[in-house]
């Protein structure tokens, strides 16, 4: 604790000391999928259907924000030379405890989601949280970070998988609402769809985006 | 346990610690986040494992109910070494023993003999428990409880009733063939696009008959009066 307020001093960008800023960057500005492009395996293989892509969200976000906060709060105990090991370790002790516990609790969704729960693991999104925010920040802020960029991702998973049920199966968490007269794109709810649904919300975010900038005067 | 006795390393300028960790905190820490992650992951398993395999012994229940057409009781034999018992011996672990399951009907006639069966599929094993009537040597039902096999074309020998009915009556052994003629009591046809998998359940099935019959029919000698 020797020189913190020098730190502090030297870093003008962190808008709101509280962390609303944390956690609101992750929803949109820095969409972990979106903008950082990070997660796109579970992003593409496991959002068929609503109830796949909100487990797999959930799951995502709990193990992101356990992982931030312990990081985080043992910062300072972990030598540089293992904090990767270190990080990998923490990461998949929660999702281990996420796998047991959604076999526990809601067997049909954890039956759907097979192997991509123990490869929450190796999802770039958490791992990246770790080394560039959490092993850098107070517990707070981190849990706030980690909460953000594990909605944003939720988020844009509940989006993916709602396209794709809807137009692959013609139901939105397994009720039918297009009606028996619809046909189902089957292709929507095969791997293939995944990167079609994906294509098509980077276009309308990049679009968004591209829209802003005349309007308010000021990129992102 | 960690300890950061050595005063370097803290706070913002982790980054920059001119001279690395020693070897023993290395270890330590390594040491120390291993023994929390098994303790916590021990403490997890503790409690989640009495729902999990109360599900699993639910779904195979329903799945032993399901093959066997609903029987009025059904029995359950325990395979020891090559022999089919009703009690296995004192000492065995009996969730490790294979089992089949004898189904009566409510005057006491046996409608047949389920059993689980796995083989590899297109993607991973496909797992399916199915029953079949000894005498007769033919199929009763099938039902596949664990696959991997690719959403939309594989997975229908799970999904696709008018596939999965097919195995309600034909003769063994199953033989796959694209368009049955219906001439033959043992022709299924498999499904387009899924060949593989369809294959797979055909031959899981032959297979495991093969293998349980005689032991039904020894059991059939020695244990029935």
């Amino acid at each position: 604790m020797s020189a913190p307020a020098s730190v502090d001093m030297a870093a003008p960008l962190k808008l709101e000391p509280g962390g609303f800023d944390d956690l609101m960057r992750g929803l949109w500005r820095e969409n972990p999928v979106l903008v950082q492009m990070l997660g796109l395996c579970p992003t593409l293989a496991v959002t068929n259907t609503v109830a796949n892509s909100l487990a797999m969200g959930l799951a995502t976000l709990f193990v992101l924000v356990c992982s931030s906060i312990l990081v985080s709060s043992l910062r300072r105990l972990i030598p540089a030379e293992v904090r990767i090991a270190s990080f990998i370790l923490i990461i998949a002790t929660f999702v281990t405890i996420a796998d047991m516990a959604l076999e526990a609790t809601v067997p049909d969704i954890h039956k759907a989601l097979g192997a991509f729960i123990a490869l929450i693991v190796v999802n770039c999104l958490i791992l990246s949280r770790q080394e560039a925010f959490a092993s850098r920040n107070g517990v707070r802020r981190s849990a706030m970070d980690a909460l953000g960029m594990g909605t944003g991702f939720t988020l844009v998973l509940l989006v993916m998988g709602s396209l794709r049920e809807l137009l692959g199966s013609g139901s939105l968490l397994a009720v039918p609402v297009l009606g028996t007269g619809f046909e189902p794109w089957v292709i929507m709810v095969l791997p293939p769809g995944g990167f079609l649904a994906l294509g098509v919300i980077l276009l309308a975010q990049s679009w968004w985006q591209a829209r802003r900038i005349p309007a308010n005067g000021r990129g992102t | 346990m960690t300890h950061d006795a050595t005063g370097h390393g803290s706070t913002a300028t982790r980054e920059s610690a001119p001279a690395g960790a020693p070897a023993w905190r290395l270890l330590a820490t390594l040491g120390g986040a291993g023994a929390l992650a098994g303790l916590l992951i021990v403490l997890t398993w503790q409690w989640t494992t009495p729902p999990i395999e109360a599900h699993r012994a639910l779904v195979l229940q329903q799945a032993i109910a399901e093959v066997l057409r609903h029987p009025a009781r059904w029995d359950t034999l325990y395979l020891e070494g090559d022999q089919l018992v009703r009690q296995p011996s004192v000492g065995a672990d009996v969730a490790r023993l294979e089992k089949a399951w004898l189904g009566f009907d409510a005057n006491g006639i046996r409608l047949g003999v389920a059993v689980t069966a796995g083989e590899p599929g297109f993607a991973d094993v496909v797992s399916l428990i199915f029953a079949w009537d000894p005498d007769s040597r033919r199929l009763l039902a099938m039902k596949v409880i664990g696959s991997k096999e690719t959403p939309g074309l594989g997975d229908r020998i799970e999904k696709d009733s008018a596939f999965v009915s097919q195995f309600r009556g034909p003769s063994l052994p199953l033989k796959g063939v694209k368009a049955a003629s219906g001439a033959d009591p043992a022709e299924v046809d498999v499904i387009t696009g899924a060949t593989i998998s369809s294959r797979t359940v055909i031959r899981a099935i032959n297979a495991a008959v093969a293998r349980w019959q005689p032991r039904i029919e020894a059991f059939d000698r020695e244990g029935r009066p």
